[in-house]
């Protein structure tokens, strides 16, 4: 039985259509990630997901309940971190998991019970009685996570969770999400790293201009559509090494700035032109997601 | 969308409105001696300095006049202030909305928690001001004790136009058009420092819509220990602006936020 079930769900703004026909289910205790560059319609399909918008179109089940109909009772079961922090600046770390609690209409006592706790799992035990205004990045997104966790929910919604943090903070929250995993809660993820994609989610999907444009595990995302190896080749003359020589050795080729990277299923051919070239230099790597994503949704900026 | 459904209203909006009163209390002290500032210099500086060159006004000192002026507006101002200043920064800059909207309280219940909460801020000046007016010796009549009951009328129609204001505001600079041209305006045309009756017939008669007029209609009798006419007139018509606002206010939140 899914916990989440979207049926091609439709959103336009001002005749532009931010969301374009997406469907998918999730089943409990799975990670989902949702890719996709800025402005490809994650956050709104999430809005969508927790009746926080109406569609233009299509369905969506959350915890087996219709929304947005019965949207406030589904969210009882949910919890959510959002992208922007939006902690409560006026009151102190347990005052921000207690106030939340509130919301959920949970008992007092139940709320201050809980509260250790998430303190605990959010490593801010320390920090109970700090302002908001004191915490680290990394800090508030932990605290972010453990008001997620306040109503015990089934399922998490984390949009972007560890956007502009410092490697420490990032492998903390993976540690964290992955023991939320183990424990059997359900995990949907939007990201733009691909490495915590790759980590974290059994299953994720790649969306582009408001559809999803593919959707398996990581491995399968690379074997489908990526050759397995990648050489990144830059130094002078790379361009003419790769408008002539290179041309026919690797399946494909793509310039990116003063960087051509070359995908083939066999790299020696390739390796052994560069072995004579020596004014290039050259990154031999297996293909990931990035090279997937890259490939499905373009080199070119998104704004 | 479900634009234009009439708000729901449901308990919800409590621990909202809880959360509100949480930070009030952390700064409760500094909050209530600002509340009382202004007003104070006015009643002392109009009421006492002005006052004192005024034969009486209506049949009584001007400051005792001018007592029932000072409560209405302060009521008014404090609600005022807080569905737009306060409520915007929740709204717009803290998004502090967006988080309790994740959680399963509704936005119609968040803009109750505000009016509700708003109008519970303007009481609290309301009964700081009275209760200077008796200190002052101002008002020697128990009837001044159903002004406490005026006030949260006052403070749900201040509270629910403002919010109406807030919905549509971009930043802090558009509340600016509302006090110059609708508070300002009624605290110069409701009768707060002078009677209604020495404004021309037109204004008089622009005077007659507004709600500032009908609070101090029936917070003047009372203070002064008369019994106040068309007590029910001036309540619906209080009542009408609360729930005008309100309603108004809701559905251009909708549209503001759930598009």
């Amino acid at each position: 039985m899914a916990v989440l079930a979207a049926h091609n769900l439709h959103k336009s703004y001002d005749g532009e259509e931010v969301v374009a026909g997406v469907s998918f289910g999730i089943a409990p205790g799975e990670c989902f990630g949702l890719l996709g560059p800025n402005g490809a319609g994650k956050t709104t399909t999430l809005r969508l997901c927790l009746g926080l918008t109406d569609p233009d179109g299509g369905s969506v089940e959350l915890m087996q309940r219709p929304v947005p109909g019965e949207a406030r009772p589904a969210r009882a079961r949910v919890g959510v971190v959002p992208q922007i922090d939006n902690l409560d600046p006026d009151f102190t770390v347990s005052e921000n998991l207690l106030v939340y609690g509130r919301y959920f209409g949970l008992a007092e006592r139940a709320i201050r019970e809980r509260i250790p706790e998430l303190l605990e799992f959010a490593g801010l035990t320390a920090r109970a009685k700090s302002r908001i205004q004191t915490l680290s990045g990394g800090m508030k997104r932990r605290l972010t996570l453990a008001r997620a966790l306040i109503n015990d929910p089934d399922l998490i919604f984390m949009d972007e969770p560890t956007t502009g943090l410092d490697p420490q903070a990032r492998h903390l929250i993976w540690e964290r999400l992955k023991q939320l995993l183990a424990a059997g809660k359900t995990i949907v993820l939007t990201t733009h790293f691909m490495e915590e994609a790759e980590r974290l989610c059994a299953r994720l999907a790649i969306m582009d201009r408001g559809r999803f444009i593919t959707e398996g595990s990581p491995r399968e995302l690379i074997l489908r559509h990526i050759e397995p190896h990648v050489i990144e080749v830059h130094g002078d003359g790379v361009t003419e090494w790769a408008d002539g020589e290179a041309g026919g050795l690797a399946t494909r080729l793509e310039k990116s700035g003063d960087t051509v990277f070359c995908y083939a299923a066999d790299p020696a051919p390739l390796l052994a032109s560069l072995s004579r070239r020596t004014e290039l230099r050259y990154l031999h790597r297996p293909a990931d997601l990035e090279d997937v994503f890259l490939k499905m949704t373009g080199r070119e900026l998104r704004d | 969308m479900r634009v234009f459904a009439p708000p729901s209203m449901s308990l919800r909006f409590v621990p909202v409105w809880r959360r509100n009163l949480l930070v009030w209390r952390k700064l409760a002290i500094p909050s209530i001696l600002g509340n009382l500032a202004d007003p104070l210099i006015y009643v002392l500086g109009l009421g006492y300095g002005l006052g004192s060159m005024l034969p009486q006004v209506g049949g009584v000192s001007y400051v005792a006049f001018l007592a029932a002026g000072m409560v209405c507006s302060s009521t008014m101002n404090s609600a005022t202030f807080e569905a737009m200043y306060s409520a915007f920064s929740r709204m717009h800059v803290q998004r502090t909305w967006d988080a309790i909207m994740n959680a399963p309280v509704d936005l119609d219940d968040v803009v109750l928690a505000e009016l509700v909460w708003a109008a519970s801020k303007s009481v609290l000046s309301g009964v700081a001001i009275l209760a200077v007016v008796w200190l002052l010796g101002l008002s020697h009549s128990a009837l001044a004790f159903w002004v406490l009951a005026l006030l949260p009328l006052i403070g749900l129609a201040f509270g629910a136009l403002a919010l109406a204001v807030t919905a549509m505001a971009r930043s802090y600079d558009f509340f600016m058009y509302y006090f110059t041209l609708l508070i300002t305006p009624m605290s110069l045309l409701c009768g707060v420092f002078f009677p209604v009756e020495q404004l021309p017939p037109a204004f008089q008669a622009i005077a007659a819509f507004l709600p500032l007029t009908h609070a101090v209609a029936i917070a003047r009798p009372l203070l002064l220990g008369n019994i106040p006419a068309d007590v029910a007139l001036h309540v619906l018509v209080l009542l009408a602006y609360a729930a005008a606002g309100f309603y108004a206010a809701t559905i251009l939140f909708r549209r503001r936020l759930l598009k």
